[in-house]
């Protein structure tokens, strides 16, 4: 089938759109040449959205009231007023999830979630899902007629500009939302952090369970502060609460795909090695040989991480 | 608030511990052996167990959805302390997309009466789509808050702090409502040996799909079918050394050959 009409759901932080959604619209611009980027807030991105591949904007402020259900309700508004998509990409994230959910129940439609990569033969939408630790690739054809619904996790695709001109914004509004609409934001908290950003850094560290208590985490940001990277972690530990979850690298938390990731202390379960296995080289320092992260590492030691981590540490001081 | 009811959707899943496999002639995975309750519904069941004690009143019910009547993992969390359970069970389900999933459970929930509030996770260990709870909410058309890590009720009003990309958000939410929580919300606990046996005793109701008025389940209304099945590209297999004390050298070799350093 042609795609005539894709929708992406765009996001932005600070006015400037997240990595993820110039990743979906350089896709999208390959697929269709009518992109329209979804959008939260008031569409003050609509410059860099129109030159990544959108040629449409649509932008709705839901105010203080969780995006889920109120962009999911403008939506529908829309498809209802007769203009049908034939396919919205999503981000894998929580926002993402949160409007595509809503809108597969107001339309009826299947979701996919967690795909790398998507591709239209003209006689189907198919979407590629990595499973058991990306080990294996399924892809999947949707039946029936669109909109289809697909989420994408980050760095699937390459952010390219087109050089296109600012997209035409078009305000939708938000419908009644009745008792759906209750849920409401009355504060907002950011955990700062310094240095390179965990899904940006060239050099990742990461630390899990095998560190042993909270405090050896010190040795994580230690050894990534001298490397100039960002310190990353298993979701084990932030489970735990040693470090927030803006950390955790894995299914749940940020894919990264840095020139060096460095996993100390973990054993590689499958929730972790699909966030970091896109990585260019892999160090990995664990006790247990016969974990799984060494089946991905360039360079494994089977060994301790409380002594092989300040010797890394003193080694590079000393240079 | 004299009393507050709660429902956790749970999940029944082949041990994450042994390999998984994909069924040869479906392409679905493999979910004939033993089933566990999955470690994410844990956190759910120990949340609703705390609210209600907090309530001063009120009790925990769980819906479930299982191809083969598998009922181990629900007895695990009866046995933490939730009152009952109805247990969606039929042949039919092998195969079922989120959205039929969501259907069933919200029919499920429906069937107990609803609650004050629905708990699920944030998605399951085996299959991780992840849309099932706001699918729930949006066909009872329930208010939600997703991604919950902390969690109280107060003058009958849900207090939530939500997790987001770079911190968190409090959120305040009416009731009734629907919220999905985070692994590590509270931490779950064992089963006592009193609650192991009081747990054989509790009831689950045994139901289908067409009992709840659901058609078609399974794969005929799934809305995709599976075109291939590939393994991915495998990395080279590095060089693993065992420690010798020396071997922090291999790594600083290992980085500046990246001329990192």
């Amino acid at each position: 089938m042609a795609l005539n009409n894709i929708w992406v759901f765009a996001q932005a932080s600070n006015g400037a759109p997240t990595s993820a959604t110039l990743e979906l619209l350089t896709k999208a611009r390959s697929l269709s040449s009518n992109v329209v980027a979804i959008i939260g807030g008031d569409g003050a991105s609509a410059g860099v959205l129109g030159e990544y591949g959108a040629t449409k904007v649509y932008a709705i402020n839901h105010g203080s009231t969780l995006p889920g259900v109120a962009i999911a309700s403008a939506l529908k508004s829309v498809i209802d007023g007769g203009e049908t998509p034939d396919l919205i990409m999503f981000p894998q994230n929580y926002e993402g999830r949160d409007v595509m959910a809503r809108l597969s129940v107001k339309i009826d439609k299947t979701v996919i979630t967690n795909n790398v990569d998507i591709s239209d033969s003209g006689d189907g939408v198919t979407v590629v899902t990595p499973i058991f630790g990306g080990n294996t690739l399924v892809s999947t054809t949707f039946t029936g007629a669109g909109p289809y619904l697909a989420a994408f996790r980050p760095k699937s695709f390459a952010a390219e500009s087109a050089g296109g001109a600012a997209a035409a914004v078009t305000a939708i509004a938000v419908p009644d939302l009745g008792a759906t609409g209750a849920a409401n934001v009355t504060a907002v908290h950011v955990e700062e952090t310094s240095g390179p950003k965990l899904d940006e850094a060239d050099i990742v560290v990461s630390g899990g369970r095998g560190l042993g208590e909270s405090p050896s985490y010190a040795l994580i940001e230690e050894l990534a502060t001298l490397l100039k990277g960002a310190p990353g972690a298993s979701r084990a530990i932030v489970d735990a609460g040693w470090v927030p979850y803006s950390y955790q690298v894995g299914q749940t938390g940020k894919v990264v795909k840095p020139t060096i990731y460095i996993a100390a202390g973990i054993s590689g379960a499958t929730q972790h090695m699909v966030g970091m296995k896109g990585s260019k080289n892999i160090i990995a320092i664990n006790k247990d040989k016969e974990a799984p992260i060494f089946g991905v590492a360039d360079l494994g030691i089977v060994g301790d991480v409380h002594k092989v981590l300040p010797q890394i540490i003193a080694a590079l001081k000393g240079r | 608030m004299g009393a507050m009811n709660v429902i956790v959707c749970v999940k029944q899943i082949p041990d994450p511990a042994a390999p998984g496999a994909l069924d040869g002639a479906t392409n679905t995975l493999k979910r004939d052996g033993k089933l566990i309750l999955d470690e994410s519904d844990g956190y759910g069941v120990e949340m609703a167990l705390q609210l209600v004690d907090a309530a001063g009143g009120g009790e925990v019910s769980l819906v479930s959805m299982a191809p083969n009547g598998e009922t181990s993992g629900l007895r695990t969390a009866l046995a933490m302390g939730a009152a009952k359970g109805v247990l969606v069970s039929d042949p039919a389900l092998q195969g079922s997309d989120a959205l039929t999933t969501a259907k069933i459970l919200a029919a499920a929930i429906q069937r107990l009466g609803g609650a004050d509030l629905i708990i699920g996770a944030t998605e399951s260990s085996d299959g991780y789509t992840g849309t099932v709870p706001e699918q729930m909410a949006e066909i009872l058309g329930l208010p939600s808050v997703t991604f919950a890590k902390k969690v109280s009720v107060e003058g009958g009003t849900l207090k939530v702090d939500r997790q987001t990309e770079n911190g968190y958000d409090e959120v305040t939410c009416a009731l009734p409502a629907l919220i999905s929580v985070t692994a590590g919300v509270v931490e779950p606990r064992y089963p006592s040996f009193k609650g192991i046996m009081a747990a054989k005793s509790k009831p689950v109701e045994e139901v289908t799909a067409a009992d709840l008025g659901i058609t078609p389940v399974g794969w005929a209304g799934a809305g995709q079918k599976i075109s291939n099945v590939a393994q991915a590209e495998a990395r080279q297999a590095g060089e693993i050394i065992e420690d010798d004390g020396e071997s922090f050298g291999k790594i600083i070799g290992f980085l500046e050959n990246l001329k990192v350093i």
